[in-house]
């Protein structure tokens, strides 16, 4: 069975991740931006990854997530953390109710439907501008501490806010995995067709995985919110939606930490390029994705557990 | 213990199932054969419920099973396996005789207790894995199995859900001479409570373990009886060969490519 | 009232036709190879740039730029094919997702770099401009000619695949690509064939354009998901189900800009959805 204690490795990387405090400390907010974007990539891997539904539309979650945020602070109260259960609640019913669309389908029909959702959402945001600010976005709030930290210019506290976040998240999905749930959504992304023949209700399992997913990725959104005190439309946009695929095959999908690692090169090398036009960077991101699929079809966890094999 | 009732179906013009009859009383060994395109595992498919029949009835253990899902039917006590291996590449061997075993018992939603928590569930499939002579290699993925250990695990697939009805789509398929040995025990091995059908062309395994064949020519049922009143009705030779003079039909299927 | 449902349905069926033209290939090589090529509207910008720079650089006249526009895209298609999309067909989804999306990326960037990122424009011979008057209303002649050419194209295309030999071929690849290869059908030389003729139409499909929706560099990505929506709604491999299905785009994106310009692109997606949901194999879908 797949081994489910703590690797060495596992460690060092999120001791690591505490870096940033002591080593950039200039750079805290990026690495913020890292980890919510990690925190995404992961929601994705769950289903992508670990159950084989491709979506083109995970920002649909991640925006929800953003925007009911928003909405409270704007309207109600500040106090984050409660802000980040409500945000992944409702972003989890949308998943949820979605879900039982979603798992009937297969191939071409499924990849329209993620991406008709996510258009369909972005398309309402739009259009409703007396809720969500339209185009202009959410304005107007701000989210001065969690738990009495204040938020400050340095980034510091949205770092921390966000990294344990983060890390509790993993935590639950690393749980999910080793379960007995996980092997039953890698049953059903290695064959579909098995699954029921051993009498798995695999549209069930499916429909979970998917409104897990939706939480965690609504959570992500939440913790953009907090940390930035703004929503705009692009937390819904298919650029997210695509990003998010592009970071998580980069790292390696059905990995756990392919998500993380494609999230901190791919956001590190955009900081890196930031003055580039935008389409010269997408030049560089469809050279990758090309790359990525003739030679290394698992991203780069892939290659380098292909790598070690080989060694032995 | 299963019973199918006049089973039609047909897609367009094609007729697949033309009032097909069945009857497998509990503990035999029964086997359903004919040429190519004969629509034998279409009729699989229509009792495992994979595929939908346009009229008829399918009858286990007395309940009328005709509506129900497929995964409602494994439940009920009616597995199969695949004629092409239709297995988890990614999976162990272990892992995969273990999901099966985890379905069964209603444990796989479980998402918050790790795996190593579940240590009877895993026995169980370890042993399910030595009835049919896998255990020399349970960690070891699945897609780099040989062949015939890939076919001995989809049997172990279909058992670890404990059936009362087992249907073994082709199990030789592709066996070469000298690695079907095992095959065969693992067949010979199996619970003389379980009721088997075999679709099956390699009529040795037909007439080593079947007590009564089943012969479907173009959808229908054309004749069913002993081996030996298969082996001598002049149709079913006509059906396979043409006619002959030799009383044995003995041929074996091309191994897959 | 009337009138102004008779010039929706007139723009909606021309912008439809157009729609078909960029996306009748992408249903077909669809269709015969399960292959998701994300980079069909590459091809139509290809032909789209060819006509520009053949009128603005070259002095050519506008409808002797079509053919030009047909074989760049075609000629380009052949060697992708031929490196990259063989290699992928039997690839998963995903994977031929993501290899397409980077080849669209690259082209958009590469588009940018050669032509800027401006609205290019290509000037229209005489009869081509203007308005017809009839009724109380008036019909745009481009609008009219596009229809015309809609029109022609899909006869076309039933023709050669109902009536010769190479469109029975296609058809039965389309069908039941084993079986196909088993009566002795040399299923890739088809497919080749099929893809490059899809990439040329959607490249004459990109220079039409240019006079209804622009062309800029991100025309690849924006027209990209209309495309995916008359191919999926169409139903893959099917001729007339994307021309069926590019019209009832077409009259329900017009019908909504005019009508519902609060809804924005809603109305599509909705109906995308909702057809999906129904038939998603397509309205005439086989698979």
């Amino acid at each position: 069975m797949a081994n489910a204690n703590v690797k060495p490795l596992e460690v060092v990387f999120w001791l690591a991740a505490l870096l940033p405090f002591v080593v950039t400390p200039n750079y805290l907010s990026l690495a913020s931006q890292i980890a919510i974007t990690a925190l995404f990539a992961l929601s994705l891997d769950l289903i992508l990854g670990y159950a084989g539904i491709v979506s083109l539309g995970h920002a649909a979650f991640f925006g929800v997530g953003a925007y009911t945020a928003g909405l409270i602070a704007k309207h109600y109260w500040v106090e984050p953390l409660s802000g980040l259960v409500l945000a992944g609640l409702a972003a989890g019913l949308l998943g949820y109710l979605t879900s039982h669309i979603i798992v009937r389908f297969r191939h071409l029909a499924l990849i329209m439907l993620t991406l008709g959702f996510g258009l369909l959402l972005l398309e309402a945001a739009n259009s409703a501008s007396a809720l969500t600010g339209g185009a202009d976005g959410l304005q107007g709030f701000r989210v001065p501490a969690v738990l009495g930290f204040k938020f400050d210019l340095y980034g510091t506290t949205a770092y921390a806010y966000a990294l344990i976040v983060l890390f509790l998240c993993f935590l639950a999905s690393r749980r999910i995995i080793h379960s007995p749930f996980g092997l039953a959504l890698r049953g059903i992304r290695e064959n579909a067709t098995r699954m029921p023949a051993i009498g798995a209700p695999s549209r069930a399992h499916l429909r979970k995985a998917y409104t897990i997913a939706a939480v965690m990725a609504g959570i992500a959104g939440a913790l953009l919110t907090h940390t930035t005190s703004t929503v705009s439309l692009e937390v819904l946009s298919f650029g997210r939606s695509a990003d998010v695929l592009v970071i998580l095959i980069l790292g390696g999908a059905g990995r756990l930490y392919g998500g993380p690692l494609g999230a901190i090169i791919y956001m590190v090398a955009r900081d890196q390029f930031s003055g580039l036009n935008p389409q010269y960077w997408y030049f560089w991101i469809g050279l990758l994705l090309v790359a990525v699929v003739m030679f290394l079809p698992n991203g780069i966890l892939g290659g380098l557990s292909a790598f070690r094999k080989k060694r032995q | 213990m299963l019973s199918v009732k006049s089973v039609n179906k047909k897609f367009g013009s094609l007729v697949v199932a033309q009032d097909v009859g069945l009857e497998l009383p509990q503990g035999v060994r029964h086997a359903l054969i004919g040429p190519n395109g004969a629509g034998k595992t279409t009729l699989i498919n229509l009792v495992t419920g994979m595929l939908a029949p346009d009229a008829g009835q399918i009858v286990l253990g007395g309940e009328d099973i005709t509506g129900l899902k497929p995964e409602a039917r494994v439940r009920r006590g009616l597995a199969r396996t695949f004629q092409i291996n239709t297995l988890f590449p990614q999976l162990t061997a272990l892992e995969s005789v273990a999901l099966a075993v985890l379905e069964r018992d209603g444990h796989a939603h479980n998402w918050w207790r790790g795996l190593a928590r579940f240590g009877a569930e895993v026995d169980e499939a370890a042993s399910i894995l030595q009835s049919l002579n896998l255990q020399k290699s349970p960690h070891r993925l699945t897609r780099e199995l040989a062949y015939g250990e890939q076919r001995l695990l989809e049997i172990a697939l279909a058992l670890a859900t404990r059936p009362r009805v087992l249907l073994l789509d082709e199990p030789a398929a592709g066996v070469p001479k000298d690695e079907s040995a095992e095959l065969f025990a693992a067949i010979a091995g199996l619970s003389s409570a379980l009721t088997v059908l075999f679709i099956e062309h390699d009529m040795d395994v037909v007439f080593r373990f079947a007590t009564r064949i089943h012969v479907m020519v173009g959808g229908r049922i054309l004749v069913e009886g002993t081996p030996d009143d298969i082996a001598r009705d002049p149709r079913v030779r006509e059906v396979y060969l043409g006619k002959t003079g030799t009383d044995h039909v003995s041929f074996r299927k091309p191994p897959l490519g | 009232m009337f009138s102004s449902l008779a010039g929706v349905l007139f723009d909606g069926f021309a912008y439809g036709m157009l729609l078909f033209l960029l996306s009748v290939g992408l249903s077909v090589t669809l269709g015969m190879m399960n292959f998701v090529n994300l980079a069909h509207c590459s091809f139509a910008m290809i032909g789209g740039y060819a006509t520009v720079t053949l009128v603005n650089k070259a002095g050519w006249p506008f409808l002797a730029t079509l053919p030009a526009a047909f074989l760049a895209a075609a000629l380009v298609a052949v060697p992708l094919e031929r490196v990259f999309f063989r290699r992928l067909y039997r690839a998963s989804d995903l994977d031929q997702c993501l290899l397409t999306i980077g080849l669209v990326f690259i082209s958009v960037a590469a588009f940018a770099w050669f032509y800027t990122s401006d609205q290019q424009s290509a000037p229209l011979p005489a009869f081509l401009q203007g308005s017809i008057h009839a009724g109380g209303m008036s019909f745009a002649q481009y609008r009219i000619f596009l229809i015309a050419f809609g029109l022609a194209a899909m006869g076309f295309l039933i023709f050669g695949i109902e009536k010769t030999r190479f469109g029975a071929r296609v058809r039965a690849a389309v069908d039941n690509q084993r079986m196909a290869r088993g009566l002795g059908i040399d299923v890739d030389r088809a497919f080749t064939i099929t893809f490059t003729l899809g990439a040329g139409l959607a490249g004459l499909g990109g220079a039409l354009a240019i006079q209804v929706v622009g062309l800029d560099p991100t025309f690849a990505l924006a027209y990209l998901v209309y495309v995916l929506i008359v191919v999926a709604v169409g139903g893959l491999g099917s001729i007339g189900g994307s021309f069926a299905a590019a019209v009832v785009l077409g009259v329900s994106d017009m019908a909504g800009k005019y009508y519902f310009p609060w809804l924005g692109a809603f109305l599509i997606y909705l109906v995308m959805v909702a057809l999906l949901m129904w038939r998603p194999l397509g309205l005439f879908g086989k698979r």
